[in-house]
């Protein structure tokens, strides 16, 4: 095994997909890298740095601009018996893909009885907050967690990404794969040869007693940072880092909630309709007489994605979390 | 094949050399050198001042994408999308356009946007992020940019059908690139001008790069020749020739006006810039390139044509310097001061009808903006 998959080393996000990536290619010779721009380029976040030359064109491909081709065409390797990866360069530029995913990704195990699958991964750096144009910086989550047939999960930083994008190469069902783009630089430690946290699971990035918070992707770090300001205010925040967002692993979510009494849930994408809808459903259905007070949701308003200038008020902040946090004491 | 519209105004005696060196497949009719040659199909006669204005407009617009670079590099701007190389194919497919002509762009036709009379400074706003795009598309008939690739090519036909349902003499002209051919969508705007013999004149500015992907992961076959295949007429002209995109534009325009249906138009040019301020071209394109491109520079043939004519004076290319410096002072004195959007304003236009949840929205964001006010 090469040097960079065993030594211990300080790694941003996108070089933790980076490393992540490599391991799957050199592990297995089916797994192929789909996208624009990720050959020579390096993709424009750079997380495929270097893997063309590494791999060769025929493993790592610039596709042409056509996002329904690139997922349609996963479709048909998939069916050859290859694992692609396939890069959609930006949130906002699913959409053209959107057929390809809910129609014939999601459905194509269940139509053929199980005899065919969908090991493909779609990767999508998701969510604002680094000033970009409009249809850069959405968070599309919602509507593929609501279809049935997809797996989708979203990474908060850097360790988690290097362990699970393998795990996602490594599942025959199809998975969409978030990637918070604004922590993308976001630097920790990786020791490759630690156990990876399974992949279809929440995990309690801290423990706290007082309400528990929930996040996934971007937002995991800012309710980390929120319940560090409610420490100095003398409350102690419980973080889970969600993971993944179908299958929702809520079983800690229950466990929680059932020791603080309280439930704060965060995400960029709109409240309405978004995720903390289902598991604010399903909270007080399971929890119903350990609630102190109703789930209370962090998210954007229902509108569209804003200019940058304003974003900042756009997206929730440790402010939000911490505003929502009073008002479920003030209850 | 269509024939060209003789250029207005009067005639001059500028002296023609038999066809060029670009070849059969491309309509060239001013060199890189400046000299003027013949096409069998295409051929421009414009007076001395129509030429220094085609000029004219080259620089400024050239000038007015620096600016936009600047800016962005002093913060001012989140992104820019600099044009810079493609003004001949802007400035030509621009001034090809009547005022009631519809023109349906990407983010990069900065230049059309200025033939078009679109004020600079409304450009802008999307790229410093003050708006999604913040112009009127009906005040001068050029709709919003439009980011996701492609997507345009279908509004722009749709539009033409509408053009085509209410007799209106006039054509809508789609702007897309090299890289854009590949989306479906670009593909059914085709198959939907041809089946309802709707006039649109597809303009691809094939720049040679989609980000970092040449045009052979696009294509294998010359882009232009792609329309016979959907059942329209496909001409490419040299990107870089002001004259020949002029010719060839209203060439294809009236052809679309006059009731012949689609048109596509391949301007073979070269995006010598970044693809954007964050991109790195040297990660994907050798220097030598961007030489070879330099030497077909579109502004340098026009100013030598026009000296070789005797069409300009020193006195003129200093003057249209100076209004360039003048226009890009404007810009940026007007694009410092565009302010930061109210927060409350995003729920501002997004329906059309009252929306309930719109309303309970406003009213707790306004409540919880307002607690921080001073705070800030
Ligand atoms: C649907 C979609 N996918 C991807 C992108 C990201 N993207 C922006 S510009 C671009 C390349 C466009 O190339 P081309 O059509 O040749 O136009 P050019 O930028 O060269 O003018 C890509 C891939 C996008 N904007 N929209
Ligand atoms: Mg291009």
């Amino acid at each position: 095994m090469a040097e960079s998959t065993t030594k211990t080393q300080q790694i941003s996000l996108s070089k933790g997909l980076n490393l992540g990536l490599r391991r799957a290619l050199e592990d297995d010779p089916k797994v192929l890298l789909m996208g624009e721009d990720i050959g020579k380029l390096g993709g424009v976040f750079r997380v495929t740095d270097g893997l063309q030359k590494d791999f060769g064109e025929a493993r790592v491909i610039d596709t042409p601009l056509a996002e329904s081709g690139i997922v349609g065409t996963a479709v048909g390797l998939a069916l050859a018996g290859y694992r692609p990866v396939v890069e959609i360069q930006f949130d906002g530029f699913v959409y053209p893909a959107f057929d390809q995913i809910v129609t014939q990704v999601a459905k194509m195990r269940a139509r053929a009885l199980g005899k065919v699958s969908m090991p493909i991964v779609i990767r999508i750096p998701f969510g604002g907050g680094i000033g970009a144009v409009e249809h850069h910086s959405e968070s599309p989550e919602a509507y593929f967690a609501m279809t049935a047939g997809l797996r989708v999960v979203a990474a908060s930083n850097p360790v988690e990404a290097y362990w699970m994008i393998q795990q996602a190469i490594a599942s025959d069902d199809p998975v969409v794969f978030f990637e918070p783009k604004r922590r993308y630089w976001d630097k920790a430690e990786l020791d490759p040869t630690a156990t990876p946290y399974p992949l279809y699971a929440s995990r309690v990035v801290r423990q706290g007693t007082d309400a528990t918070v929930v996040a996934y992707g971007p937002m995991v770090k800012t309710c980390l940072e929120a319940a560090k300001a409610a420490e100095e205010e003398g409350r102690s925040l419980e973080v889970i880092d969600l993971r993944t967002l179908s299958p929702l692993d809520l079983e800690p979510v229950f466990a929680s909630v059932r020791k603080t009494g309280r439930l704060i849930t965060v995400h960029e994408a709109s409240v309405f309709m978004g995720m903390g809808a289902e598991i604010a459903a399903k909270v007080t259905e399971k929890c119903f007489y350990s609630l102190e007070a109703p789930v209370l949701r962090v998210g954007a308003p229902h509108t569209p994605y804003p200019p940058s200038r304003v974003e900042e008020e756009f997206l929730p902040d440790l402010d939000r979390v911490l505003d929502a946090v009073d008002r479920a004491f003030a209850f | 094949m269509v024939t060209s519209r003789k250029g207005a105004g009067g005639k001059t005696a500028a002296a023609k050399k038999k066809a060029g060196a670009a070849g059969p497949d491309l309509v060239q009719l001013l060199t890189p050198e400046g000299d003027l040659v013949e096409h069998p199909d295409y051929s421009i006669d414009l007076s001395p001042e129509e030429y220094r204005g085609l000029y004219r407009d080259m620089v400024l617009v050239r000038r007015i994408d620096a600016e936009g670079t600047a800016l962005q590099r002093q913060g001012e701007l989140g992104l820019w999308a600099p044009l810079l190389g493609q003004e001949a194919a802007q400035v030509g497919s621009g001034r090809a356009q009547t005022a009631e002509d519809y023109a349906f762009p990407t983010y990069r036709e900065h230049g059309v946007a200025w033939c078009r009379d679109v004020d600079p400074v409304n450009l802008l706003g999307m790229f410093r992020g003050v708006n999604n795009g913040g112009w009127d598309p009906n005040e001068k008939n050029f709709h919003l940019y439009t980011i996701v690739i492609g997507s345009q090519t279908l509004h722009a036909t749709g539009y033409a059908m509408g053009m085509q349902r209410d007799g209106r003499e006039a054509a809508v002209i789609a702007y897309f690139g090299d890289g854009a051919s590949s989306q479906g969508d670009v593909n059914e705007a085709f198959v939907f001008a041809s089946v309802n013999n709707a006039p649109v004149v597809f303009f691809c500015q094939n720049n040679q790069w989609a980000i970092s992907e040449p045009n052979e992961r696009q294509f294998r076959v010359p882009l232009y020749q792609r329309a016979a295949g959907f059942g329209f007429p496909g001409v490419r002209v040299d990107g870089n020739d002001v004259l020949a995109c002029l010719a060839v534009t209203r060439a294809a325009l009236e052809h679309s006006r006059s009731g012949n249906g689609p048109i596509l138009v391949e301007a073979f040019t070269y995006r010598m810039g970044a693809h954007t301020t964050t991109d790195d071209p040297t990660r994907y394109r050798s220097s030598e390139e961007l030489e070879e491109w330099k030497a077909k520079d579109p502004i340098m043939r026009m100013r030598s044509f026009l000296e070789k004519n005797k069409y300009a004076d020193e006195a003129f290319f200093t003057e249209v310097d100076t209004e360039a410096d003048t226009v890009a002072a404007d810009i940026r004195a007007r694009c410092v001061a565009l302010p930061d959007p109210k927060p409350i304003s995003i729920f501002d236009h997004v329906y059309a009808e009252p929306h309930p949840l719109m309303d309970e929205e406003r009213a707790e964001y306004g409540a919880y903006w307002e607690s921080f006010e001073g705070a800030h």
